[in-house]
């Protein structure tokens, strides 16, 4: 692969509203494994159906950070750069439920929310959808285009 | 929920040395693809010392901050009932494989609603220069008895 230093989109070009990135994930209990190895969470609620159970749940679910983490990416590669990505934020609203043999699918779909041209930079507005509702409130993340 | 834990500064947690596997690690966890959190030499060409950490990385080094709060005896939180409410992260610059990372968390909020109590709390985050890097900004629900 030849690399060059990424470019990052053109803030000019913007509009509110303009979708930027959208990207559908495909979660299985796999990747819960993976996320808590890799995170440090170890809560069982991630990986057994009988401690989600006993604690009222309908069965296992998604970290949230797990959410958070991905739903992120379709604008790191949008922008062209982990590091143009300053600031990001979520509310956990409703629950991934990830089958254990069906997994589950979460839709993210960003937008442009706001342009600050004095400070070059763009909020990204994430609309994350998993079964027809959304899980995350307020999930923007502000992106430098300088 | 002890309202007294509102405005109390903790002891920083000992540093935590962000390696280089750790960040792919966690990029493949959260189905970052960039070659900037895989590659070297991606990441030099775009100016970076090394690989740069996924934007919700530093959730892994603000974690030991909010064990320190969970397990404070006179906090009074049950921690079988918290849930992650809302989590932010506003960063003075990305992540980096080599830093060298210290957290220092305060309790910002505390408040009752609804027969939930809610700890809002930032975690400082500074380099071995001690300058800042990012803030990690996390709101915990303490359910309430159903």
């Amino acid at each position: 692969m030849t690399l060059t230093p990424a470019s990052a989109p053109e803030l000019a070009t913007l509009s509110l509203g303009d979708v930027v990135a959208e990207k559908t994930f495909s979660l299985s209990r796999d990747s819960l494994v993976r996320y808590a190895g890799a995170s440090g969470d170890f809560n069982p609620i991630h990986y057994r159906d009988d401690v989600a159970v006993s604690v009222g749940l309908p069965g296992v679910l998604a970290h949230g950070m797990l959410t958070m983490g991905f739903a992120v990416q379709p604008v790191v590669d949008w922008a062209g750069d982990p590091g143009r990505v300053t600031d990001y934020q979520v509310k956990f609203t409703r629950p991934v439920l990830v089958d254990p043999v069906d997994g589950a699918i979460v839709t993210v779909v960003a937008k442009v929310g706001a342009i600050d041209t004095d400070a070059a930079t763009a909020r990204i507005d994430l609309t994350v959808t998993y079964e027809g509702q959304t899980v995350l409130g307020k999930a923007q993340a502000r992106v430098n285009l300088a | 929920m002890n309202p007294d834990l509102q405005g109390r500064v903790f002891p920083p947690v000992p540093p935590y040395l962000v390696g280089r596997e750790k960040v792919r690690e966690f990029a493949r966890a959260v189905f970052a693809t960039h070659p900037i959190n895989h590659d070297p030499e991606a990441a030099r060409a775009a100016g970076y010392t090394d690989v740069v950490a996924p934007p919700t990385f530093p959730i892994v080094v603000q974690e030991a901050t909010l064990a320190q709060l969970l397990a404070q005896p006179d906090a009074g939180i049950d921690f079988t009932r918290v849930v992650h409410g809302d989590q932010r992260f506003t960063y003075s610059r990305p992540i980096v494989a080599g830093d060298e990372l210290t957290a220092t968390l305060s309790v910002t909020g505390v408040k009752t609603l609804g027969g939930h109590s809610m700890v809002t709390s930032e975690s400082t985050i500074v380099d071995s220069g001690g300058a800042h890097v990012v803030t990690a900004i996390s709101t915990l629900v303490v359910r309430g008895d159903e």
